[in-house]
């Protein structure tokens, strides 16, 4: 008997490659017969194609490629064209937008120009492979719910790298493309505009991220602990409830009072995954454009207390007479 | 892979692992102090360990004994004294000895003076050692908003080294600069900025320039107030060298629940803020004029003399020897007051 307590999988069952559905058209060819591998069948399926592309989807890593290389070659022009500077300080190494004195308008390439081509190309690429989740789905006859999940990330790469900078007027105002460059920008928008924590939108989208992680394992854990009585035929059970259902419904009653049911446990986590970035990009778009300090604005309102004071009273030095 | 190759493997992630902890972070303990309100986080980190080491690297140098007066002024003594000459003739050689141990305990007289002529203008050193007492007596007179009445001696940055180990020179981008790799002053590991990819060089624009630092708006709504994220960045950078450079965290001096409100800001603030206003002074009133005055050899990369910032006076204390008071054995280095408030901001400043 299989157990389920180890993040591998411990049974791999191998048959002949399977082809995948029978389709009509051009969108049922498939590169390739698939192939077996050991190791990712730890992870999850050892069966590794057919792989189909079409147009979309190799447009997408087309352009995709275009802009790693662009981000890339900027890189390591930027030390000098040093291999070995160029993978000691790589998590530094950034390709920045343009300064704010452009606005919204073009740069030379080395200006920012570089940058602008870089997200144009990286849009252009993820959007087409938005569309290639989207074919694929309605092609498969299945729901679109992963392309509009995916649509909610892409709200938020946009409100950050597109949406925002236009409304403010200013490319600068967008993400550099680099590993610590990014946290920096994120800590200094956030210091900014007095301190993002106070923005609601903000806050509502990190109970969503801290809530999709919990609604996650609450989930995966309840369906393993209930597996030995068939709890993993979870969409079967949405309309035919077996004694796996009832244990895992009975036990969350038991613990919280209230349980969700196998149909609505996925509802659950796809719209708070959802949630996390469409809170997130209107948050992101509020800022800068309707509120400019988030610390004063919870003040306004109410939500941010104050505190007794401890230190006596310091005043802006500018404001001092003579200063 | 076999079972082998498996243990294997798993043995050296979780050996690199550990060397990665072990290298990343501080090794215990931690000692946290409160100081504002509770539940606000204003806590001042430290480790024993770092302190003791810390305290080690900021002894006393012994103070050259006490001499009789000589009922001379040195002016009437020697010849060619500009700063110094209202002293006590053996109070100034007193002071010259002290000095020779501050600055160029290896060197001796002759890093400053032409042994066969004391009272000749050279070498270039004596020309910048006599601005550099000018500067002494005017931060202790006219800077007591900032160095109070504890003030500076030559000690304070120079550590028996005749340059102070913590100075700083423009950033000279070394990229291709070509049509790619504009790095925009910042992205790679800044030292100034605590290792991050902030700007290389906040010096520059915020105590050699004058730039205004601030960038968070004083009102919720937005009230034209154009600051850019980038610009943040600067001023976020030169934040980590205050931080650094004073062995501090942000909540030495903020409340880091609203940075710019200064109501909530501890009293330190203030006396940073007449800091930045300081240095800026320093280095624009005495260090770049004496630029034509030192060898190429001593300037940087981009021509420009040896500036300071925090660290040069504090190396990583919160005050610079943890507040000994140096200046009172030697009175002459505290200079005039300016005919102004005690708060006013001197030349130079905004």
């Amino acid at each position: 008997m299989a157990e389920y307590q180890n993040i591998f999988t411990q049974v791999q069952i191998r048959g002949p490659g399977y082809a995948g559905v029978p389709l009509d058209g051009p969108v049922g060819y498939r590169v390739g017969q698939g192939a077996f591998s050991y190791w990712l069948g730890k992870l999850g399926d050892a069966q590794v194609g057919p792989v189909y592309l079409g147009w979309s989807g190799l447009l997408s890593l087309f352009f995709g490629f275009i802009a790693f290389e662009i981000i890339g070659l900027n890189m390591l022009a930027s030390v000098n064209w040093d291999p070995i500077q160029f993978v000691r300080q790589l998590p530094w190494l950034a390709l920045e937008p343009p300064a704010p004195a452009y606005g919204l308008h073009i740069p030379p390439l080395n200006e920012g120009g570089w940058w602008l081509m870089a997200g144009f190309f990286l849009t252009t690429s993820i959007l087409l492979w938005w569309w290639r989740v989207y074919r694929r789905a309605r092609v498969l006859g299945m729901g679109t719910h992963l392309a509009w999940a995916f649509a909610s990330a892409i709200f938020l790469y946009l409100s950050l790298g597109f949406f925002r900078p236009i409304l403010m007027g200013s490319w600068a105002e967008a993400v550099p493309f680099g590993i610590f460059p990014h946290l920096d920008w994120t800590a200094a928008f956030s210091i900014r505009y007095g301190n993002l924590f106070y923005n609601p939108f903000h806050m509502l989208s990190i109970a969503f991220l801290y809530g999709s992680a919990v609604l996650f394992a609450m989930h995966g854990a309840t369906i393993l602990a209930v597996s030995h009585f068939g709890g993993e035929r979870e969409v079967e059970q949405i309309v035919d409830r077996g004694t796996a259902y009832e244990r895992a419904a009975l036990f969350w009653r038991w613990t919280m009072g209230f349980n969700a049911t196998a149909e609505s446990i996925h509802r659950w986590g796809w719209w708070f995954a959802v949630l996390v970035t469409l809170t997130g990009g209107i948050g992101i778009l509020l800022t800068g454009t309707v509120v400019d300090n988030w610390y004063l604005w919870a003040v306004k309102h109410g939500v941010a207390p104050s505190y007794p004071a401890v230190f006596p009273l310091v005043t802006d030095p500018t404001l001092v007479p003579g200063g | 892979m076999s079972k082998f190759g498996m243990r294997m493997l798993a043995g050296v992630s979780a050996a690199l692992a550990l060397l990665l902890v072990i290298y990343a972070f501080e090794w215990p303990p931690v000692d946290s102090v409160q100081r504002g309100y509770r539940g606000l986080a204003m806590e001042e980190n430290s480790n024993p360990r770092v302190d003791r080491a810390k305290v080690r690297a900021n002894v006393l140098p012994e103070v050259a004994p006490p001499t009789d007066k000589a009922g001379q002024k040195a002016s009437q003594v020697y010849t060619n004294v500009k700063v110094l000459g209202d002293m006590d003739a053996n109070e100034f050689l007193r002071l010259m000895t002290d000095m020779t141990t501050w600055v160029s305990p290896e060197q001796g007289c002759a890093y400053c003076h032409d042994e066969n002529d004391l009272a000749a203008e050279r070498p270039y050193t004596k020309i910048v050692s006599r601005r550099m007492l000018e500067m002494v007596r005017y931060i202790n007179g006219s800077w007591k908003t900032h160095v109070a009445e504890t003030g500076v001696t030559c000690w304070a940055c120079h550590r028996g080294q005749p340059v102070p180990a913590s100075v700083w020179y423009a950033d000279s981008p070394k990229t291709a600069q070509g049509a790619a790799g504009n790095r925009a002053g910042q992205n790679v590991a800044s030292a100034a900025g605590g290792i991050t990819a902030l700007p290389v060089d906040p010096f520059t624009p915020f105590i050699k320039d004058g730039a205004d630092l601030r960038v968070i708006s004083a009102t919720a709504l937005p009230a034209g107030n154009r600051a850019s994220i980038k610009q943040t960045e600067w001023t976020y950078s030169l934040m980590m060298h205050f931080s650094k450079g004073l062995g501090v965290n942000c909540t030495y001096c903020h409340n880091s629940r609203s940075f710019f409100a200064w109501d909530q800001s501890t009293p330190q603030r203030t006396t940073a803020w007449y800091g930045i206003r300081m240095t800026r002074d320093i280095n624009t009133q005495f260090l770049e004029p004496l630029t034509p005055q030192f060898p190429a050899s001593r300037l940087g990369p981009l021509g420009d003399v040896a500036k300071v910032n925090c660290a040069t006076c504090h190396e990583g204390v919160y005050k610079p020897l943890y507040g000994a008071n140096m200046v009172k054995e030697y009175p002459i280095l505290v200079g005039p007051a300016p005919a102004r408030t005690a708060s006013a901001a001197p030349a130079g400043a905004k």
